[in-house]
């Protein structure tokens, strides 16, 4: 599904696949922690890709980078902030919380609120209709109807139509 | 001649379409029985003209026929068969024809099977699934007409992008599109009821099996998707949150809806006006899916310039769908008359629970795929919507969803008794407890959500088994007389226990895969070993192959553990001279619990290679549970009141009417 992705990458040209061995930092927590951030950094000239599994050069120059910015004792925070000041929010994978992404970013909580409403409103409804409905049902209403409009109907229908039970409550 | 052949036969489709798609709908209008019983044998039609052009481009692909510029471009004479077939859809123009295809099966399958329709509803909706068809004959003839010649011809083809050169990919777009265009019934279905101003049990008793059946196809398209990019893409993923993979599990996530609101209308007459909105919907984001893809439109907004007329023609496509569809649905769905009534804790109650998170899960994958697309439109700034933004936003709404998953089909139709329901969930509870147990006692460092989720996993599971074993009494009466009642319960009880299982199942799967998974790189020389999660992995070698249409570097792994040998893994790195493209070939052993994943990567030139290991655990459970649920899918399906044709509705209700009642 990310032969787009990777054709992509292809074209731009590089032979490395994502993270190479000699990149790889010797303090495994320090190294930890760069893997980590490697997956919330997007490889800017690739699809929806990290930086983590991506193979373009730029991608690899960033790994190279965070692991340097790490090295000299930047925080992660740090980190993503010297990326974003150098290539926009782009290159961030989890985009940040401000104006232009609120309707992202609450945008789920707010239809499930919505839906939470509908539903509420549906059984209200359906509530009303219910103690409505109980004493009438539409068969009996369409009934009434007929029997109002046309006497001879009542007297042909009364001794065979005995209400039917169709009221599904 | 067979290219103009398949040509041809495309055009009198689309005239086919054009009569199955108007006089019908007069004669359902009028009352002309003559009318409505032409879109039968205009349906069947269509289905045979269809058939005759693929199989004519499927010809011209098998004898490499490259005077058609979409053979010329898509394949090459050296490459196998199997590729050669499966290269007719591995393209756009060619997949376009597979998507009718499968239109016009279905279209006819209404039309040889929907005897026991009424008329009128069965001609609109063979003139609904008509009007589809018109839509993408002329987008194929118009914009993507896969039978046009080139002059002079080349001496060979292209060749097939060599990713897509796999036994995977070559079978995920027909499950993909058949998932999608399946939708289409459903579809069709809620366009001819809120035609005809009418919906019943009956409707729902057709809408039914076909939304399972494209349920079925999408489930499996996007397993084998997933799987491909596993095994294929040797990044150890099975899930990136592509918009490609977006775009397909939308309509899963609505059609999974679809299809228990469904059940609802079938079996109690209620929220049809919603389901009717599902069905639109649903397929309204299987068109933005096999669309979205195709116009590259996800890659920027300005890929829909550099193919203008297609782009436009889409666009135009999708409006007089979706909109009118909507606007039909705004002016018709009043006249739908509400049914059944229930009480909010109930069986419908919780298919309202669940079709709440379903649709709240797809508009928060809907919202992340197009965000991006939304914001350069409206004041040019770019942002990344990745994996970390899903996993904040869609991973919370599925807890709840998966939580009340077992309590859903423990409660009764109408009214239910929620303590009763948690009187029964007792086994579960303990199940999770011991899920949860166990993951902590197996992984160190305290890992306490995880082992929250696995619990979840545990709860769903387990009470899908006790569901099940309820209705068939199982230890509460002779086991005899459980065989007894498990032979006499509907395979729609059996299906829904499976497909509930299967998610547990899967949904362990995902957790093992996100949390526990491992990653080593090392440049290793031959003869040299490195650990993974308690495997030792001895790396040969490597030597040169040399397949049909690539040539390999195959390595090759001793993999052992304590001593005792567990696999010999065999990774290859591949290139297609032909299109000068490398391809990864992980090798993958799997222990059931586990993945152990290889991949060799590039040599350093002093007879060192980048070697890396992946050990994946708990991931072949993702396959196993979608495995299941398809299974549980294909169960369901077979049952005899869902059959094509099945018995009147009066020989089938009184196994109806006993089946929704648990004890």
């Amino acid at each position: 599904m990310r032969a787009l992705a990777v054709v992509l990458a292809l074209l731009i040209g590089m032979p490395a696949v994502a993270l190479e061995p000699d990149e790889i930092l010797p303090d495994p927590v320090l190294e930890q922690r760069a893997r980590e951030l490697s997956k919330e950094i997007r490889c800017v000239v690739c699809q929806n890709e990290s930086i983590d599994s991506s193979n373009a050069d730029i991608a690899r120059e960033v790994r190279l980078l965070v692991r340097e910015r790490l090295v000299a004792g930047d925080s992660d925070q740090q980190v993503l902030d010297y990326l974003v000041a150098r290539y926009g929010d782009f290159v961030l994978l989890r985009p940040p919380v401000k104006p232009g992404t609120y309707l992202l970013w609450f945008g789920p909580g707010i239809v499930l609120l919505f839906g939470l409403a509908a539903v509420f409103f549906f059984f209200r409804r359906q509530r009303a209709a219910a103690t409505g409905a109980a004493s009438l049902s539409a068969e009996e209403e369409a009934r009434l109807a007929r029997l109002l409009d046309d006497p001879d109907a009542a007297q042909n229908n009364q001794p065979t139509a005995p209400a039917e039970p169709k009221e599904r409550r | 001649m067979i290219a103009e052949l398949g040509h041809f036969a495309l055009i009198l489709a689309l005239l086919t379409a054009l009569v199955q798609g108007s006089l019908p709908m007069i004669g359902a209008a009028r009352g002309d029985a003559a009318w409505m019983a032409l879109a039968r044998p205009a349906a069947v039609l269509q289905l045979v003209l269809v058939a005759l052009a693929f199989a004519a481009l499927t010809y011209l692909y098998v004898v490499s026929d490259f005077t058609v510029i979409n053979v010329a471009e898509n394949s090459h004479s050296a490459k196998p068969m199997l590729y050669k077939v499966t290269g007719v859809w591995g393209n756009h123009e060619g997949s376009m024809l597979l998507w009718i295809l499968i239109l016009a099966l279905f279209g006819s399958m209404v039309a040889l099977f929907g005897a026991n329709l009424p008329p009128s509803l069965r001609a609109r909706v063979l003139g609904v699934q008509a009007w589809i068809g018109i839509g993408f004959l002329l987008f194929t003839l118009l914009t993507s007409n896969p039978f046009l010649r080139v002059f002079p011809a080349p001496a060979d083809g292209r060749d097939l992008n060599p990713l897509l050169q796999d036994p995977g990919l070559a079978f995920h777009p027909p499950m993909l599109y058949a998932g999608y265009v399946g939708f289409s019934m459903a579809f069709s279905f809620a366009i001819a009821a809120l035609i005809e101003g009418k919906l019943d049990a009956a409707w729902a008793r057709w809408v039914r099996p076909w939304t399972l059946l494209a349920w079925v196809f999408l489930t499996g398209g996007i397993a084998l998707g997933s799987w491909w990019a596993y095994y294929e893409l040797g990044w150890g993923g099975w899930w990136f949150w592509d918009p490609v993979e977006n775009v397909s599990f939308m309509p899963w996530l609505l059609g999974t809806a679809l299809l228990h609101s469904a059940i609802v209308v079938e079996k109690r007459d209620a929220l049809k006006v919603w389901t009717v909105l599902l069905a639109i919907l649903t397929f309204s984001l299987s068109l933005i899916g096999t669309f979205i893809v195709r116009s590259g439109l996800l890659t920027s907004v300005h890929a829909f310039a550099t193919d203008p007329e297609r782009g436009l023609f889409i666009l135009i496509l999708l409006l007089i769908t979706i909109g009118g569809s909507l606007l039909l649905f705004a002016l018709r769905a009043p006249v739908l008359k509400p049914g059944g009534l229930f009480a909010p804790i109930s069986r419908e109650g919780g298919m309202v629970i669940n079709n709440l998170f379903l649709a709240a899960a797809c508009a928060t994958v809907l919202l992340g795929t197009l965000y991006p697309l939304f914001l350069e439109a409206v004041d040019g700034s770019k942002v990344s919507v990745g994996p970390p933004f899903f996993n904040a936003t869609f991973v919370p709404l599925m807890v709840p969803l998966i939580f009340f998953m077992a309590l859903g089909p423990l409660m009764p139709w109408k009214r239910a008794d929620l303590a009763g329901v948690f009187a029964r969930l007792k086994l579960a509870a303990l199940g999770a407890l011991a899920a949860a147990g166990l993951t902590l006692y197996l992984r160190e460092g305290w890992p306490v959500l995880p082992a929250a989720a696995m619990g979840l996993a545990a709860w769903l599971f387990v009470a899908s088994l006790v569901e099940w074993g309820g209705r068939i009494k199982l230890f509460r009466a002779p086991l005899s007389d459980s065989w007894r009642r498990a032979r006499s319960l509907p395979r729609a009880a059996h299906g829904m226990t499976l497909a509930h299982a299967g998610m547990a199942i899967a949904v362990a799967g995902m957790i093992g895969a996100s949390v526990w998974n491992l990653e080593e790189v090392r440049n290793l020389r031959p003869g040299e070993s490195m650990q993974v999660a308690g495997y030792d992995y001895r790396f040969d070698g490597v030597e040169q192959i040399e397949g049909p249409n690539y040539l390999a570097d195959r390595a090759r792994f001793t993999v052992t553990r304590e001593g005792r040998p567990v696999a010999v893994l065999t990774p290859e790195k591949r290139l297609y001279p032909v299109q000068n493209m490398p391809t990864t070939e992980a090798a993958i052993h799997t222990t059931g619990v586990s993945d152990l994943y290889a991949v060799i990567g590039d040599s350093d030139g002093r007879g060192g290679w980048t070697v890396r290991i992946f050990h994946e655990p708990l991931v072949p459970w993702i396959w196993l549970g979608c495995l299941v649920m398809v299974l549980g899918g294909l169960v369901s399906l077979s049952d005899r009141r869902l059959r094509i044709g099945a018995p009147k509705r009066a020989k089938a209700r009184p196994d109806a009417a006993q089946e929704p009642i648990p004890a």
